[in-house]
């Protein structure tokens, strides 16, 4: 075939007036064969996304150049009718949240049905006959009675699948896939994408995949295109993209692969935390007629851990295990329903008020989102301040300004970032400044709940060696909790693993990553598929 | 890191007030507002009955600050003088006395016993915006009714606001049980009829204007605490919250110093238009005569005259004129407000 399916040419999509624009595509051009997977990847913001959207016109309010062929035919000069016939027939796309992309107001099946009708005009009992034998290929159980389910009513993963049914429902020769893993859990993530493979090879579908997250693509894509800032600098199969990248960008995304430089941990020092089989469970009202009745959840069943000086516990688990969860009960924010925390031997359930208030100094913790964990009203001297403020009252404030510009610098910020505000930070520098919180107050313990799960892989890489320079530095703890194996083998000396608030397997990191012993610890290491890194 | 280098340390507030000031017509409002407020706290040195100073025998006397007998000027009577009684006037200009009176002879309650036509008078050089059905100065009475509606408003706004966010905070921040609670509590107190009441109490108690600041006060602020308690509600399940709870801040603080700046932009959005609700609230009621008593300058009372005696078309026009600029003021500034706090809306610099 001489023609490709899809051909960009040169391709700038600008955003804001003609004087204060912000060019978010600059000179795009490659192209897509029939049957083709192709992947773009990039960090966010490098205009991949809007590369995607602009295929099918869907970017409002931007000027567009370029050309778009498909099929020899150029999108761009074709009216808006013309698109709506395109949209969803030809070309279809599905999005990272399938939560938000789907209409929480209607069944799923109804979704599909009307995608169907709409472009191919056939029966309604025809099209949801049609809907549900796509919904049992897309592999979820029990099709026909999930044929009348709403979104909620649906698991991520299958609310992803119904997705992927409705974008294959006119049997579109291009798929658009926008980030369709990022929003699952790992083992879910592998399903989907071995679903997309084999969906791929059975319609003969082109795929187009967007993604940050380079495992996948060089398992998923034949040729892949990397993005910066809106230039695509380097389009390469896949084997010889990885085996020899050219550009210095790509090879810098490929080498941003957390790699594991972890120092031992010390030896005897002592145990500062110990958690024995402590449980917490949220109670609700019940969902029948008998509201006066509460419904307990459990969901943290019974944990047990310890952690020495110097040393990092990572915590791994899919979303809903409880790690979050346990890290609150860690930090005597979080009511547990039993068991006992011990701090330096001391409970933390029946400290008094001074005694756990000296104790929030010395554990402390570091949130995963970087934009909501930072009050924004405040300066970031005020931010960084305020616990030493509060825990050292006895400071005067020239002094406290001192130490706050200090250990601004220690986290690689200026000093003249003091008396700025949040909103001026990007997210990498706004975890340095969470860092920077809690480093102020000379804490031992730290737990880091996802520190780096919202940043981009070359920015994860710097705040992981700041965390390793500070542990080896101040000998700090850290409980390490992450739903990415690959950090948490960086970083970790010892890994525990939770599934729905019960910890099935502990053990050295290096061990237990080489000989897991139980099923789901299996399942879980080779869906993260570590191995090739 | 080098833009950090740039010095450009922008707060949120100053942003705020960046945005406000381009939002021409609000800016304006604000300033030509804020003049005729400060305009009206000189009243007493515009629209008076007494003069600002006097010389008489040699002596000074200043009758805005102290109260002198006639007898102090050659009057008969060791009763408080009054300076526009022909006879003391006299006396102030004959030579070597002299008088400074305010530009308008009038407070808001000197009845003009001199006046050369009925009352109520039309417009004339003595009278700028003639006289109501008594007899009293209508430009005395405006001035004097503006300031009174416009701190009428701001204390009435000040109250709601403080009461309101007390409350709202509590309820959004603690959640639950008490929440539950309290909003049932507020359901019931906001169903109670507000007009019946005034009306009741006006009839049991002797009409006053604390009388008023207290029975809207305590409806005024139902409003503006659902409006805070969402925003806490929504807050206190943020990471930064979590993040001082964990860096052991008590509740108190944590409500201070990170909630509430962050909740603020309801309230703030709000201020002007519950400063124009609030006047027009008062003027309604002095316009049923529910309100303040007659001796007390109000735009409601002189609206009423205007109803009663619709040929003095003048009394009737300036009140209206300076309500509608009033109130007008207020919103353009209210809108200005809305548009400055809108984070949606895009930066135009």
């Amino acid at each position: 075939m001489s023609q490709p399916l899809l051909e960009i040419k040169g391709l700038n999509v600008a955003f804001g007036s003609p004087e204060n624009s912000f060019t978010a595509v600059r000179d795009v051009s490659f192209s897509i064969a029939a049957g083709e997977r192709f992947a773009l990847v990039g960090e966010s913001g490098s205009g991949k996304s809007v590369t995607a959207l602009s295929i099918l016109r869907l970017v409002a309010d931007a000027r567009t150049s370029g050309q778009i062929l498909w099929q020899g035919e150029s999108l761009l000069e074709k009216s808006e009718r013309q698109m709506r016939g395109i949209r969803g027939a030809d070309i279809a796309m599905i999005f990272q949240e399938p939560m938000t992309a789907l209409n929480p107001l209607y069944p799923i099946g109804r979704q599909i049905v009307e995608a169907i009708e709409l472009h191919e005009g056939v029966q309604q009992q025809e099209a949801a006959r049609r809907a549900v034998t796509l919904l049992e290929r897309t592999g979820i159980p029990d099709a026909a009675r999930k044929f009348h389910s709403y979104p909620h009513q649906l698991s991520g993963g299958q609310r992803q699948r119904a997705m992927i049914a409705m974008a294959l429902a006119c049997k579109p020769k291009l798929l658009l896939a926008d980030e369709p893993t990022t929003a699952l859990d790992v083992t879910i993530r592998a399903q989907i994408v071995e679903l997309l493979s084999d969906l791929q090879a059975e319609y003969g579908l082109a795929i187009m995949l967007i993604t940050h997250d380079l495992n996948l693509v060089r398992s998923f894509a034949s040729r892949v295109g990397v993005m910066e800032r809106g230039r695509l600098v380097e389009c390469e199969e896949t084997d010889r993209l990885f085996s020899a990248p050219q550009q210095p960008y790509t090879r810098m995304l490929i080498d941003s692969r957390p790699r594991r430089h972890l120092p031992a941990a010390p030896t005897g020092g002592p145990i500062l935390v110990k958690a024995q089989d402590v449980e917490v469970s949220f109670s609700r009202q019940s969902d029948d007629w008998r509201w006066w009745k509460r419904v307990t959840t459990p969901v943290v069943r019974g944990v047990s851990l310890q952690l020495a000086e110097g040393e990092t516990l990572g915590v791994v688990g899919e979303s809903g295990s409880g790690k979050t969860t346990l890290a609150m009960a860690l930090l005597g924010l979080q009511k547990t329903s039993g068991g006992r925390v011990e701090f330096q031997g001391e409970r933390i359930a029946g400290l008094n008020r001074n005694k756990l208030r000296a104790l929030r100094a010395q554990v402390q913790v570091v949130f995963q989102d970087p934009f909501g964990s930072l009050s924004p009203r405040l300066t970031i001297g005020e931010i960084v301040g305020e616990g030493l403020a509060l825990h050292q009252p006895e400071l005067s404030r020239p002094d406290r300004e001192k130490r706050v510009a200090e250990v601004l610098i220690e986290v690689g910020l200026e000093a003249s970032a003091l008396s700025r505000y949040p909103h001026e930070f990007s997210g990498g520098q706004r975890q340095r400044i969470a860092i920077a919180r809690v480093l102020v107050l000379k804490p031992k313990v730290l737990i880091l709940d996802e520190p780096t799960s919202a940043l981009d892989v070359s920015i994860q890489q710097q705040v992981l060696q700041l965390l390793l320079a500070l542990q080896q530095k101040y000998r700090l703890s850290y409980l390490f909790i992450s739903h990415d194996l690959a950090v948490v083998r960086a970083m970790a000396h010892r890994i525990l693993v939770l599934k729905d608030g019960l910890a099935v397997e502990e053990g050295e990191t290096e061990a237990l990553l080489a000989n897991p012993v139980q099923p789901y610890t299996q399942a879980l290491f080779a869906a993260a598929k570590l191995g090739e890194a | 890191m080098p833009e950090l280098s740039t010095p450009l340390p922008e707060s949120p507030r100053q942003r705020a007030w960046r945005r406000f000031r381009q939002h021409r017509l609000g800016y304006w409002s604000l300033i030509i507002f804020a003049a005729l407020m400060g305009f009206s706290f000189c009243a007493e040195l515009v629209c008076n009955d007494k003069p600002i100073v006097v010389s008489y025998q040699g002596q000074l006397y200043f009758p805005l600050f102290k109260d002198y007998p006639e007898t102090a000027f050659g009057g008969d009577f060791p009763t408080p003088a009054d300076y526009l009684d022909p006879f003391i006037r006299q006396r102030f200009s004959e030579p070597g006395n002299f008088a400074i009176y305010p530009p308008n002879h009038y407070s808001f309650n000197t009845l003009n016993y001199f006046s050369p036509s009925p009352n109520p008078a039309p417009p004339s050089s003595e009278n700028w915006l003639g006289t109501d059905d008594r007899g009293r100065d209508v430009l005395a009475r405006l001035l004097y009714g503006f300031r009174l509606s416009v701190l009428f408003g701001m204390l009435l706004t000040v109250i709601g606001v403080v009461i309101g966010v007390f409350t709202g905070a509590l309820m959004g921040y603690f959640g639950g049980k008490f929440d539950l609670v309290s909003q049932r509590l507020i359901e019931i107190w906001s169903s109670m009829p507000e007009l019946y009441l005034i009306i009741i109490f006006a009839s049991i108690f002797d009409p006053s204007l604390w009388l008023l600041v207290v029975l809207l006060s305590a409806f005024g602020w139902i409003g503006l605490s659902d409006y805070v308690r969402a925003e806490f509600y929504r807050n206190r399940t943020l990471e930064y919250v979590r993040a001082a709870r964990a860096l052991g801040l008590s509740n108190g603080m944590i409500m201070w110093r990170h909630i509430l700046p962050n909740s603020l932009t309801p309230v703030i959005t709000f201020l002007p238009f519950r400063m124009s609700a609030a006047i027009l609230a008062l003027t309604s009621l002095d316009f049923l005569g529910l309100g303040v008593p007659p001796s007390v300058p109000s735009l409601g009372e002189l609206l009423a005259q205007g109803k009663g005696n619709l040929d003095a078309w003048w009394i009737s026009l300036s009140t209206f004129t300076v309500l509608v600029v009033t109130l007008l003021l207020l919103t353009f500034m209210g809108e200005a407000l809305r548009d400055a706090l809108d984070t949606r809306k895009a930066d135009s610099r």
